[in-house]
């Protein structure tokens, strides 16, 4: 089972993630995340996402998207030359034992403290999915309140793509 | 020219070459229905006697004839109505363009009268669909929408038009048929591969699928070249169902269907191959029995237009994409002629031992008509133009396996979706689009489902004659009760005690039963000289079975070729 990351430019039309979205359902794909959002182009949305499989699971996922009318180009990115990033807040729970500790680990990860109140604290943290990991894993024993993730996005590096 | 929403999709339709559509009126299509009313001398319209009948009827319509077939319907029950033939379509991969209604854009989301999200319902089983909010949209929503569904692998496509975009006005601007899109350029890396195998070859055999049957339907002489590639490589053919009539049941390498019910030398051919070439098949489960049991000493090449079908189902030795008029070109211009003399006589023998079972196990079927003599009559007297339409179940597989079809496009079956009640309204598409006789083989249970399209037959005069193996039982589910679920039969002994000859004269067809060959021979022959629907009953016993049979989740080498290996 590899892990690998697709990115495709889809039409900025209402409608499509739904399309992309029922295609996984229906084909039994799972993914284990999915960001959306504008290109440099109005016209064009690009979705990465990111998932498991085989090899023909991947080449499966990435004929049947590209037989969508609104999927303009499909590319799966190889990870020895992307940059791949996701965004995490973490609020951990705002205790005298363990205030310290937050704040050292996020200064390590180069996290950034956005919010401060009597019960909790929150993380701010960008990086690719395995530093994020390590963090929340880092976090779970001091009391994680509340999380959240927007998933891979990922760009490949020095070369240019358009749809 | 200014015109109304619904003025514009009657003259883009005639644009596009749409002489003639099915369909069912509604509230938010009146005025789509006022504009082909004045429009009725160049569009014809064919009222069926529910959406389901004219979803299959433009499926049959494009079947038959290779052109687009279209369908119109209301909102709400109207266009779900047409799911079950969308459906269809979508799985046999069947060029239909739909067209529904939907209420006014302001009334969007309110749960209004007759309104349902037809756009969500249909998204997994349409190519693509639309839900035009702007009528300067329409005109090139509905030109795509025809060359979506005819490119390519062709497949339904969908528009849903609000009440009020039909009235609004707009400007129209006429345009060209569409093209459908190119297909694919013949992968050259996967072409030297194949030729490389295919070279290595002793014992090759050829896969004929629905995607060669498409292929044909838009490129004549595809056919021709599959034959003529069998006999430069000294190979075999065999087809997956919605291959049959791509080649002629004539032609003297064609050894018929294999898989689930396959002929015996077809699929004993394809397990003893060394290569298997796939012309447009998607290896489905029904052809393949357990995929890893397929094939087992071969290697596999498959041939198709759409790249997503290669390593689907099975993983194969080479996926060469491309459309099959060229590639099939390519691998004639370099492929010198072969001679496997050993494999023709394996072949010869297993052909000679498929009649010996065929015969054996016609011999062991009760009742006063067999379906193989059926098949028989019916071979004799039809022409080779008539049009063979089947409903799902027993008889549906009796007829692939039995009926002699020699010219393309004259074979029309739900072969994916499997769908019970597709036959009337498929044959009365097919004859309208084609305009010849076409010939129902149904059974029971499958024409209960949709027998209200008599009506429609009747009344648009449709030289029809339904062929009704009636065997008083739901007999394909209650064969594999029979066999794999120790002969408890739940709920397929239907006890129904419906008069189908009443039923058909009630709704004014001819209608007559037929209790052996010699009687069923002259319904048939006097069927063939009147215009209108003719129903023959003919009694089949309820333990007739399907053979050969590859059980549920088994191999080839489990195929049932007898009653007595089927009770054992």
């Amino acid at each position: 089972m590899n892990r690998f990351v697709i990115a495709a430019y889809v039409e900025n039309k209402y409608g499509v993630l739904t399309r992309v979205a029922s295609l996984f359902m229906r084909k039994g794909f799972n993914i284990d995340s999915l960001s959306v959002g504008e290109t440099e182009s109005h016209e064009y949305s690009r979705i990465t996402l990111t998932a498991s499989g085989d090899n023909a699971t991947r080449d499966q996922m990435v004929n049947q998207m590209q037989k969508l009318h609104n999927v303009k180009r499909v590319m799966v990115l190889d990870e020895n030359s992307s940059l791949e990033r996701e965004l995490m807040f973490v609020k951990v729970r705002n205790t005298p034992e363990n205030r310290a500790e937050v704040m050292a680990a996020s200064e390590i990860y180069r996290g950034k403290i956005v919010d401060y109140s009597p019960e909790t604290l929150c993380v701010e943290l960008t990086g690719d999915p395995g530093k994020i990991n390590a963090f929340v894993t880092l976090m779970k024993p001091l009391g994680i309140v509340e999380l959240c993730r927007t998933g891979v996005v990922a760009l490949e590096r020095n070369r240019s793509i358009t749809a | 020219m200014q015109m109304t929403g619904a003025e514009l999709i009657v003259n883009v339709l005639k644009e596009q070459g749409c002489d003639t559509v099915f369909g069912y009126p509604g509230g938010t299509v009146i005025d789509l229905y006022d504009a082909l009313y004045k429009e009725q001398a160049s569009i014809r319209h064919i009222l069926t006697a529910h959406e389901q009948g004219a979803s299959h009827a433009a499926d049959g319509y494009a079947r038959a004839t290779g052109k687009v077939g279209v369908v119109l319907a209301t909102s709400g029950p109207g266009a779900t109505n047409l799911v079950t033939g969308i459906a269809t379509a979508m799985l046999d991969s069947i060029p239909i363009v739909a067209i529904t209604g939907n209420v006014a854009t302001s009334m969007i989301g309110k749960d209004s009268f007759q309104e349902v999200n037809i756009l969500g319902v249909t998204m997994p089983i349409t190519k693509h669909n639309y839900f035009v909010t702007d009528v300067n949209d329409l005109a090139d929503v509905l030109r795509e929408a025809f060359q979506i569904a005819k490119s390519g692998r062709p497949g339904p496509v969908l528009v849903d038009v609000p009440k009020d975009v039909q009235t609004a006005l707009c400007d129209y601007v006429p345009a060209e048929v569409a093209v459908p899109a190119p297909a694919p350029e013949t992968d050259a890396v996967g072409l030297e591969a194949a030729l490389e195998l295919i070279r290595h070859a002793e014992r090759p055999f050829l896969y004929v699928g629905g995607g060669a049957a498409r292929a044909d339907a838009m490129h004549p002489g595809v056919a021709e070249k599959i034959v003529a590639l069998a006999e430069r490589l000294d190979a075999f053919i065999g087809s997956t169902f919605m291959g049959l009539s791509v080649v002629s049941s004539e032609e003297a390498r064609f050894l018929g269907m294999q898989g689930m019910h396959g002929r015996y030398e077809s699929t004993m051919a394809n397990k003893n191959a060394d290569l298997i070439l796939g012309v447009g098949v998607r290896f489905s489960d029904r052809a393949t029995g357990k995929t890893s049991r397929f094939a087992p000493n071969a290697k596999i090449i498959q041939l198709d237009a759409d790249v997503s079908e290669i390593n689907k189902s099975i993983l194969v030795d080479v996926g060469l994409v491309g459309g099959l008029q060229q590639t099939l070109d390519c691998l004639l211009e370099r492929l010198e002629p072969q001679q496997h003399p050993a494999w023709r006589d394996q072949v010869a023998a297993l052909r000679e031992k498929g009649v010996e079972l065929r015969a054996a196990a016609d011999a062991a079927t009760p009742g006063a008509i067999t379906p193989m003599q059926v098949f028989e009559v019916l071979n004799q007297v039809k022409q080779e133009t008539d049009i063979v339409v089947t409903d799902v179940g027993q008889h549906q597989m009796w007829a692939a396996q039995y009926t002699r079809l020699t010219l393309p496009r004259k074979f029309i079956s739900s072969g994916g979706l499997g769908t019970m009640g597709f036959g009337m309204g498929a044959a009365i598409g097919a004859h309208i689009g084609s305009g010849e006789r076409t010939i129902l083989i149904t059974g029971d249970g499958s024409f209960a489902m949709n027998l209200n399209e008599l009506a429609t037959a009747v009344t648009y005069d449709i030289p029809l004659t339904i062929v009704l193996l009636n065997n008083h039982v739901l007999g394909m589910v209650r064969q594999w009760q029979t066999l794999f679920y120790s002969a408890r039969h739940s709920s397929t002994s239907h006890g129904r005690v419906t008069d189908y000859v009443a039923l058909t004269k009630a709704f004014g067809g001819e209608a007559v039963r037929a209790e052996d060959a010699a009687s069923f021979r002259a319904a048939l022959e006097q069927s063939m000289l009147r215009r209108g629907p003719t129903l023959i009953e003919v009694a089949i016993d309820p333990d007739a079975l399907v053979l050969p049979m590859l059980p549920p989740g088994g191999g080839i080498d489990d195929m049932i070729t007898s009653k007595e290996e089927a009770y054992s």
